[in-house]
């Protein structure tokens, strides 16, 4: 397992070093800093004094170990658009995402275990079969569509939930959160529903068909001699078979609740790290783009190899099958 | 599949026969072909003979907002209603559905050049070729498509500056899409190739004397098409909504071009004031051909490759 976990780190630690040189290579041929970044009247003195700080005089190796030391410390260059510290944009962002993504996570385990187990349990009943539909649709339409419709319906027709923005929020110092207030917390509903849909489809899918096979194994079978009530069987003791690919599977479709969370927060206006990125494609702020595909590829190693190492404490077999 | 032949009939019936026979047993996709294949008529011809709705000549501002026909204020001459500009949502939507199908249509095809080629050179070359190109694949697999695209639009924004015509601009939409789906054909071209080198006739062909190239392009590349043309189909559908989505979120088309991405974009400034038409019949549009792209993909893979059926 050691020599398991050890190779798989390296292997992560390779392919973020990898992406990083990617990253600098994209900040360091497209654009032109000097002339984003100086302004009109800066004297030749202020150009040089640039060149100097930004390290364009030093041969490219030399640029890309200071650009990667910058990122192990937290220094991710400075933005041509705003001309402010990449860092501090991202910090700024950052917790509105966070919470969009908590929320949406929040949804898809509150609707689609439920759901997927329905189907799994009573794959010929009308609610199960309605519910499979809903899925499908839900894999189909494109998040955009459904951020749309949401807003159609349940803040213009209903006038119930506000459509842009986080609310109010409230200060905590190291985190701005939107959680707090009742303004807040109405304005996270929507955004949060149009961003968890696939997700929700995917895992209603992914329990069914895992339930189907878990509930014709022994243990289920015993748990029924046993006399266990089938609420027990199914949430208790089958349910559990089903984590380890649900768990994969979020961990893989992080990538795409990032790329979705983009398109949501645009449509909801949501002042998260999405809008920044899309700004920043907008502008052709290269620096803040590579950081974001940085950041984007080291969130999803990380957590998938988290996820990876995580799999014998969800099932012991693994282990077992392993050794 | 009742149409599969059985065991004893000697020859293989074609692929247009299959399908015929196929249609019959399977109402669904017949009825997802019919509808696409209406759509794209639709896309293609009315453009042909309507007045270019995004050509300032041909509108008028006075019509601007006016509901379906069906609606109080409606009119004939826009069944549809028109948008802000007073364009013919009817005609919009045709111009429209157009782009975004040259743009779909154009991406898969560069996705599948450039996945086919790598995915040949890695499964029939093997060794480190092999190693290489599907490493970088998998570190591309780390980043969602919808996401890559955007970041290779971006990088193309910054490497060729703002000021743009408008055929770079689908130029760039085009690549950006093409490039992040490549890696799903190399992945099923490179595991097919695999099986197929080790063959015999790949063997009879070597010692005829082709070249590499003429045994994978001439030999090999044939008998490995079937299950990328599928994932081909599925994809188009995909590169349809993303390129909708990279220009709804205004980094796509850009907005003086109709396609479902912009129109929709277009139509979502005015749902808040009530005008609901500008954007529904494009997300309308979108959707119904969405679905039934995907219902006749699922379906082609099926009929074409009977081992992946179940398989999502």
């Amino acid at each position: 397992m050691l020599a398991y976990a050890s190779g798989r780190l390296v292997q992560t630690v390779l392919v973020l070093v990898i992406i990083s040189f990617i990253g600098f290579l994209l900040v360091s041929n497209l654009g032109d800093p000097l002339a984003s970044l100086l302004t009109a009247d800066s004297t030749a003195a202020d150009r040089a004094a640039m060149i100097k700080a930004l390290h364009l005089d030093e041969p490219i190796t030399t640029r890309f170990l200071s650009f990667f030391g910058g990122l192990l410390q937290g220094d991710f260059g400075i933005s041509y658009r705003s001309h402010e510290p990449v860092a501090k944009l991202i910090a700024e962002r950052l917790p509105a995402t966070v919470e969009l993504a908590l929320a949406s996570l929040f949804i898809t385990l509150l609707v689609a275990v439920p759901a997927g187990v329905h189907c799994g349990v009573h794959p010929r009943s009308a609610l199960a079969k309605a519910i499979m539909f809903g899925s499908i649709a839900g894999v189909t339409l494109p998040n955009f569509v459904v951020g749309i419709a949401l807003i159609g319906i349940f803040s213009v027709k209903l006038g119930w939930l506000p459509s842009f923005g986080r609310g109010q929020v409230v200060d905590l110092g190291f985190w701005r959160t939107g959680l707090l207030t009742a303004s807040g917390l109405k304005a996270i509903i929507l955004p949060a529903i149009a961003l968890s849909t696939f997700q929700v489809a995917l895992v209603i899918r992914l329990i069914r068909t895992q339930l189907m096979e878990v509930g014709l194994s022994d243990h289920v079978r015993f748990a029924r001699a046993r006399g266990l009530t089938d609420n027990r069987i199914w949430y208790v003791y089958a349910l559990r078979n089903t984590l380890l690919p649900v768990v994969t599977m979020l961990g893989l479709q992080l990538g795409n609740i990032i790329a979705f969370s983009v398109v949501t927060e645009n449509v909801f206006a949501w002042p998260g790290l999405g809008s920044l990125f899309l700004q920043s494609i907008q502008a052709a702020d290269m620096p803040v783009i590579s950081i974001y595909l940085i950041l984007i590829g080291a969130m999803f190693m990380v957590i998938n190899l988290f996820v990876e190492l995580s799999y014998p404490l969800i099932d012991p077999r693994v282990l077992r099958r392993k050794a | 599949m009742s149409a599969v032949p059985s065991p004893a009939t000697p020859a293989r019936p074609s692929a247009v026969l299959r399908l015929f026979e196929a249609a019959k047993g399977a109402p669904g996709p017949t009825l997802a072909a019919i509808v696409g294949i209406l759509l794209a008529a639709f896309a293609f011809i009315v453009p042909l003979f309507a007045p270019d709705p995004f050509n300032l000549a041909s509108t008028s501002v006075m019509d601007a907002f006016t509901p379906p026909m069906w609606m109080a204020d409606g009119s004939k001459v826009f069944p549809l209603g028109t948008d802000d500009q007073g364009r013919n949502m009817l005609t919009a939507l045709a111009f429209g559905l157009r782009t975004s199908l040259i743009v779909g249509l154009a991406s898969v095809a560069i996705g599948l050049l450039v996945g086919g080629a790598l995915g040949l050179t890695a499964g029939f070359a093997g060794g480190w070729v092999d190693s290489l190109i599907m490493r970088v694949a998998d570190v591309q697999l780390a980043y969602p498509a919808l996401l890559l695209a955007m970041i290779i639009d971006g990088a193309a924004r910054s490497a060729l500056g703002q000021q743009r015509d408008v055929k770079t601009a689908i130029a760039i939409v085009i690549i950006s899409i093409g490039v992040a789906f490549w890696v799903q054909y190399a992945r099923t071209i490179r595991s097919s190739v695999l099986v197929e080198r080790d063959q015999d006739y790949v063997a009879a062909a070597r010692v005829t004397g082709r070249s590499a190239l003429g045994i994978v392009v001439l030999h090999i590349l044939p008998n490995v098409m079937a299950p990328v043309l599928v994932i081909a189909t599925i994809n188009l559908g995909v590169a349809i909504i993303t390129e909708a989505t990279l220009s709804f979120l205004g980094i796509g088309i850009p907005l003086t071009q109709p396609s479902l991405g912009t129109l929709i974009r277009n139509g979502n400034n005015f749902l808040q004031s009530g005008e609901w038409w500008i954007a529904v019949w494009p997300c309308a549009l979108l959707i119904a051909f969405v679905v039934s792209v995907n219902v006749l993909g699922d379906h082609l893979r099926d009929v074409f490759n009977p081992r992946l059926r179940g398989r999502s």
